[in-house]
């Protein structure tokens, strides 16, 4: 028990960026619209906020000011990005799968084509300290999380705004129908996604690293894709699922310290989320929990 | 009532509700209105009528903003005014009853009113003193709904009221109604019409855009006709007959009688037995249904939509499986086999979705011939090689027999057809495989009335062969003309059979809506 | 025949150009802006196409050669992709396709029977085999439960990388990177292509891509079973009323896109190293294989075509690094591309905006 009590803060530290992340593609989803390029807004959120703030470092600029301005600025170049699929979803009727995966292999040039530009390197340079945790041993990053997930579940179930936006993504044809635009709706809502995930990406780098390789993010959008069919798109359920995910992979990380863990391969932590994801849609094919409308293009006037 | 009337004939309104003056509308490959005019009377039941594709509805949707014209001018109380979209239509005091119903499933009834228009406390939705003002407009007009249930859980003819009562929330002076009764059924569709007069006398403006001459001589007051987008004319409903608006519709004079000969039905060739079916919740959808169908003679199945018609045709094909009973065709239980091995047995099947189950729009004419053979001699040769010039010859053949127009004969491909000719080839397939049992569902849904008289005349070509045909059908009308025995299906069963000429549309609505009357054949 | 617009349009094959064209040109404006000479660019691509340097006037015919190579695990990574697009399915699981049919084919080689012409025949084969069966999981798991490929597969890939590692991490000679040095008889190369291009590593898994495209196609365009899977892709419902038994169809289409996904993890294994590879991270052949097979239209010829540029992109990345080009500028061109072809769908809409344009005309709007 103690043991897992101390594990609390690493499972945080791991759990808060996916959280992060799989909200921004709920609230998406939510509107009609999948976002499959968690992954890579994920990647592009945590390379610009590595760069601005090894580059804020250098300049010297003080650090609180600097881990601030740099997750800000991984947020915006997050929402920046996925106007892409916004543009290819909403205004073009696009494949949405086509459209993500193309951000998600754009998002590996990119990032380290930046990094190329910026630091004659494959990878950012390192800066000399990230965020720390509190007297709890808490990193900021857990926090930000609970305030998003307590905000999204406000928005989207408090507010006239947050029952338009799932109208939008339930049946759209009524949504237009009493004056909802559909279009500026399903906006807000990629833009979400992109500036959550740009935003968690940089939670990434800022707890768990020194510095932004192609190898930082390494799956975690996709888990946090995972956690939103997982938690069947309500955010307790995503928070739930969030948890679940984040603390299979902190095993993972953990298993080499524990000995009574050593026994078993750290991979098979690896695994776990991605199995489990996979049995739950097994288990609970047949009801479908996800908003009718998502995936479809919405063509004005059509019924 | 009658009172209400008479002092509605003397105001005289002489000034129009809503007047529409050359409206142009254009789709990519249609021109849907084209310089179309409508004058409504302020509190009048106004009937738009037309056939399908005559350009009603997006008319209606010009008039509720959804779409915006070409050209042309709208005015309301003889003010002009420009409907950009739904809101600026709501504000101006316009409301819309969609046909397919604008609801969200998994929302409440009272979401759904309030939907765009939501009370709030503070910024906070208040979706209480929503229910509130819900229940109250509800007993206001007598449309008996609960404001709390899930959309999903209510019937159909609920959904409508709720539908209503969004544009009453929404204080609509003139409401459009958009083939209201389609899905109703004759009891719902008595309510309804009280329901429209009721709104009448409390001074609303109705437009009723509908296909059905006798809903217009019941409750309108006038009628403007459209046919292919174009304008035809308005008449007072009470100057004309039922006849005479039909040849406005369409265009020439109309035989609602087709010719049937009379022919003798043969041995049974299909029998349902028993038949249960249940969906994925669980839920039973038909149960303990017996028909048989001979040689020789058409079996309509008349009802409501949605009750099971959509199931059993499922359970005959083989595309939803069976929960219990036995399905003989020709003395042999089918009911175990694959939907392929079905067809090979001797079952034809014209589907009602041709879009969705019919044709496979990329595929050309002459795949999609092939579709149900193409795994056979003469398409199939060595190693599982195909015959595509065999297929197209196949084809070519098909065209010329069944009259189907494309632009580049076997190889166009089925999406680019219009709807009567995808259904040809539909036929045409279906007819040249020579099944024993054919079953047709809502075959001449969304035609114009040529094809529709081709597709009967095909049918009943088929019977005069001897096959044994099971004709499922929304439309009352359609199974009084083409069938020899009707079967009235209600809540899963069928609660029974008729011979055509020993019952009236009266009597089968009233089995419709489950008032049994017993068996006769 | 005239080469109107709307023919230019409706062409899959001139969307295709265009779209590459854009990909490029992105590029092409990435780099100047970053103040490089976007013509070295052009240099190192001249030089992976055609083995010539321009700037010293050498000819290496290597260069060729190892296009080629590059271009084999797209290719066939591409089929897979395209195959179960075909039929309607968007597979985003080959590169755990591919993971899996490399690391068995690195297991059977330094585990199986090293006789000369079997050991690798039996290595290809439990590749193509495991693919396979990978593949055919999420065509299950799609057809019985209607559990979504693309949420599947995405799972099936990471579930492939760990896997890859417990199993690899426990082959003889494993460190946390590489096993030991396969045995002779396992690997696929070729002792006359490796004379004639100067030593690349191009190898027998060029004969095995020709074979899977002609396969791809053969199934796809001429057989029955090709016929069914089609209409299922196009129209899953009326193939299904038609009696075309279209869980057989989607099961049996991934099971086949996976073999192909396989097949390139081994040729991968057993052509291009010596020694079995503990995986740190994907190889991407498998994602990218889904550009490939979107450029190709998921057609064989189209795909091998695609498969060749990507190829020619990936050998042309050391040599851009060189000419102070950053590699990763190849990753951005794959990108966008995808990315504008998804964006096609604008085109559908630009051609009803011509044709509603036109009827207007025709109707007198003003």
């Amino acid at each position: 028990m103690s043991m897992i009590l101390g594990m609390l803060p690493s499972v945080l530290m791991i759990v808060a960026p996916i959280l992060i992340t799989a909200i921004g593609g709920m609230i998406c989803e939510k509107s009609g619209v999948v976002n499959i390029a968690l992954e890579g807004l994920m990647a592009i959120g945590a390379c610009t906020t590595a760069a601005a703030h090894v580059l804020m470092e250098m300049a010297g600029v003080p650090h609180t000011l600097s881990l601030f301005l740099a997750l800000f600025m991984g947020l915006v170049v997050g929402g920046l990005f996925s106007i892409i699929h916004a543009v290819a979803a909403i205004n073009f009727n696009a494949d949405q799968t086509i459209s993500g995966t193309g951000i998600n292999l754009l998002s590996t040039g990119v990032t380290i084509f930046a990094s190329q530009i910026l630091f004659n390197a494959d990878r950012t340079k390192e800066f000399m300290m990230g965020m720390q945790t509190d007297a709890l041993g808490i990193y900021p990053t857990a926090y930000i999380a609970v305030a998003v997930v307590i905000l999204s579940w406000f928005l989207l179930y408090k507010l006239p705004f947050g029952m338009h936006l799932r109208a939008c993504g339930e049946h759209p044809g009524a949504a237009e129908s009493v004056g909802i635009n559909v279009k500026k709706m399903r906006y807000f809502a990629v833009l979400s996604s992109g500036v959550l995930a740009g935003l968690a990406g940089g939670c990434v780098v800022l707890t768990q690293t020194i510095q932004y390789t192609s190898n930082t993010i390494n799956g975690r959008g996709f888990i946090a894709l995972a956690a939103v069919s997982f938690g069947r798109w309500n955010p307790l359920g995503v928070t739930g699922a969030a948890f679940l995910f984040g603390t299979a992979q902190a095993f993972a990380i953990i298993a080499n310290n524990v000995p009574a863990l050593k026994v078993l391969p750290s991979e098979v932590f690896n695994i776990l989320p991605y199995v489990v994801t996979l049995v739950a849609l097994v288990l609970f094919s047949g009801k479908n929990y996800a908003p009718s409308a998502a995936g479809q293009p919405y063509e004005k006037g059509a019924s | 009532m009658d009172s209400k009337r008479a002092n509605y004939e003397e105001l005289k309104v002489s000034e129009y509700a809503i007047e529409m003056k050359n409206i142009t509308k254009t789709f990519p490959g249609v021109v849907a209105n084209d310089k179309v005019t409508l004058q409504v009377r302020k509190q009048e039941i106004h009937a738009l009528l037309g056939e399908n594709g005559a350009g009603k509805s997006t008319l209606m949707s010009i008039l509720f903003g959804s779409y915006i014209a070409d050209s042309g001018e709208i005015l309301l109380d003889g003010e002009p005014v420009e409907i950009k979209n739904p809101n600026v239509a709501t504000s101006l005091g316009i409301g819309m009853v969609h046909q397919h119903f604008k609801l969200v499933q998994n929302f409440t009834v009272t979401e759904n009113i309030v939907l765009g228009m939501e009370p709030v406390k503070g910024r906070v939705l208040d979706l209480k003193s929503a229910s509130k003002r819900v229940a109250e407009l509800s007993k206001q007009y007598g449309l008996q709904v609960d404001p709390d249930a899930l959309i999903e859980d209510i019937s159909v003819g609920q959904q409508q009221r709720v539908e209503i009562l969004k544009t009453l929330y929404r204080n609509a002076n003139i409401i459009i109604f958009d083939e209201p009764t389609a899905v109703l059924t004759p009891q719902e569709i008595d309510e309804l019409m009280e329901i429209l007069k009721a709104l009448r006398a409390e001074g609303k403006t109705i437009v009723l855009i509908t296909h059905k001459l006798r809903e217009i001589k019941e409750v309108s007051d006038r009628c403007t006709v459209l046919r292919r987008g174009t304008y035809i004319g308005t008449v007072n409903v009470s100057d004309v007959s039922e006849q005479e608006l039909a040849e406005m519709m369409v265009g020439r004079a109309v035989k609602f009688e087709i010719e049937k000969p009379e022919k003798l039905p043969g041995e049974v060739m299909l029998s349902l037995q028993h038949l249960e079916v249940k969906d994925e919740n669980g839920a039973v959808k038909i149960k303990d249904l017996n028909l048989d169908i001979h040689d020789g003679e058409i079996v309509g199945v008349a009802g409501v939509d949605g009750n099971g018609q959509s199931e059993l045709l499922g359970a005959i094909t083989g595309l939803l499986p069976l929960s219990g009973g036995s399905i003989i065709l020709d003395g042999e239980h089918i009911e175990q086999l694959s939907i392929r091995e079905r067809i090979e047995k001797g079952l034809g099947y014209i589907p009602e979705d041709r879009r969705k189950y019919g044709v496979v729009g990329e595929f050309s004419i002459a795949e999609n011939s092939a579709i149900k053979s193409y795994y056979k001699s003469p398409f199939r040769k060595k190693f599982g090689i195909l015959d595509f010039e065999a297929m197209k010859k196949e084809a070519e053949h098909l065209i010329d027999q069944f009259d189907i127009r494309s632009a580049e004969g076997p190889v166009t491909k089925a999406g680019s057809l219009s709807g009567g000719n995808q259904q040809k080839v539909i036929v045409a397939r279906e007819i040249s495989l020579s099944p024993k049992v054919l079953v047709v569902a809502q075959p001449t849904r969304g035609l114009d009335v040529g094809a529709i008289e081709y597709i009967r005349k095909r049918i009943i070509d088929e019977r005069m062969k001897g096959r044994a045909i099971l004709l499922v059908s929304l439309e009352l009308d359609e199974i009084m003309n083409l069938c020899d025995r009707i079967a009235t299906i209600s809540k899963g069963s069928i609660v029974a059979v008729n011979k055509q000429h020993e019952v009236t549309e009266r009597e089968i609505g009233m089995m419709m809506a489950g008032s049994h009357k017993e068996a006769q054949a | 025949m005239k080469l109107s617009r709307e023919r230019l349009i409706q062409s899959d094959g001139a969307v295709s150009v265009l779209v590459v064209f854009l990909g490029f040109l992105v590029g092409t404006i990435l780099i100047a802006l970053v103040g490089k000479n976007p013509l070295n660019m052009y240099k190192a691509i001249l030089q992976a196409l055609s083995g010539y340097n321009i700037d010293n006037g050498k000819m290496n015919i290597r260069y060729i050669a190892e296009t080629i190579n590059y271009s084999v695990p797209f290719i066939l990574c591409g089929l897979s992709m395209g195959f179960a697009n075909r039929v309607g399915l968007f597979n985003i699981g080959g590169e755990g396709q591919y993971i899996m049919g490399m690391t068995i084919a690195q297991m059977v080689a330094l585990l199986g029977p090293q006789v000369q012409g079997l050991h690798w025949v039996l290595a290809i084969l439990c590749a193509i085999i495991i693919g396979s069966l990978w593949g055919g999981l999420v065509g299950v798991l799609k057809a019985k439960y209607e559990v979504s490929e693309v949420v599947s597969t995405i799972m099936l890939n990471y579930i492939a990388l760990y896997l890859s590692r417990i199993i690899t991490l426990q082959m003889p000679g494993a460190t946390t990177y590489k096993t030991a040095n396969f045995p002779e008889t396992a690997l696929i190369t070729n002792d006359f292509f490796t004379k004639i291009t100067n030593y690349s590593l191009l190898n027998n898994g060029i004969f095995m891509m020709i074979i899977a495209v002609i396969v791809f196609w053969f199934i796809m365009e001429k057989t029955s079973l090709g016929f069914g899977m089609r209409a299922t892709g196009f129209n899953k419902e009326a193939a299904r009323a038609s009696g075309i038994p279209v869980v057989k169809s989607i099961a049996l289409s991934m099971a086949i896109a996976g073999a192909f996904a396989g097949l390139a993890g081994g040729i991968v294994a057993l052509g291009s190293f010596k020694y079995g590879r503990v995986l740190s991270g994907m190889d991407n052949y498998g994602f990218d294989g889904i550009a490939v097979a979107l450029v190709g239209n998921s057609t064989a010829l189209g795909t091998a075509l695609a498969g060749l540029l990507f190829g020619m992109l990936k050998n042309a990345q050391a040599l851009m690094q060189s000419k102070q080009i950053p590699k990763e500028i190849t990753f951005i061109i794959q990108g966008m591309i995808v990315i504008f072809i998804a964006l096609r769908s604008a085109l559908i809409l630009y051609q009803q905006y011509l044709d509603k344009k036109k009827l207007q005309k025709e109707v007198g709007v003003k």
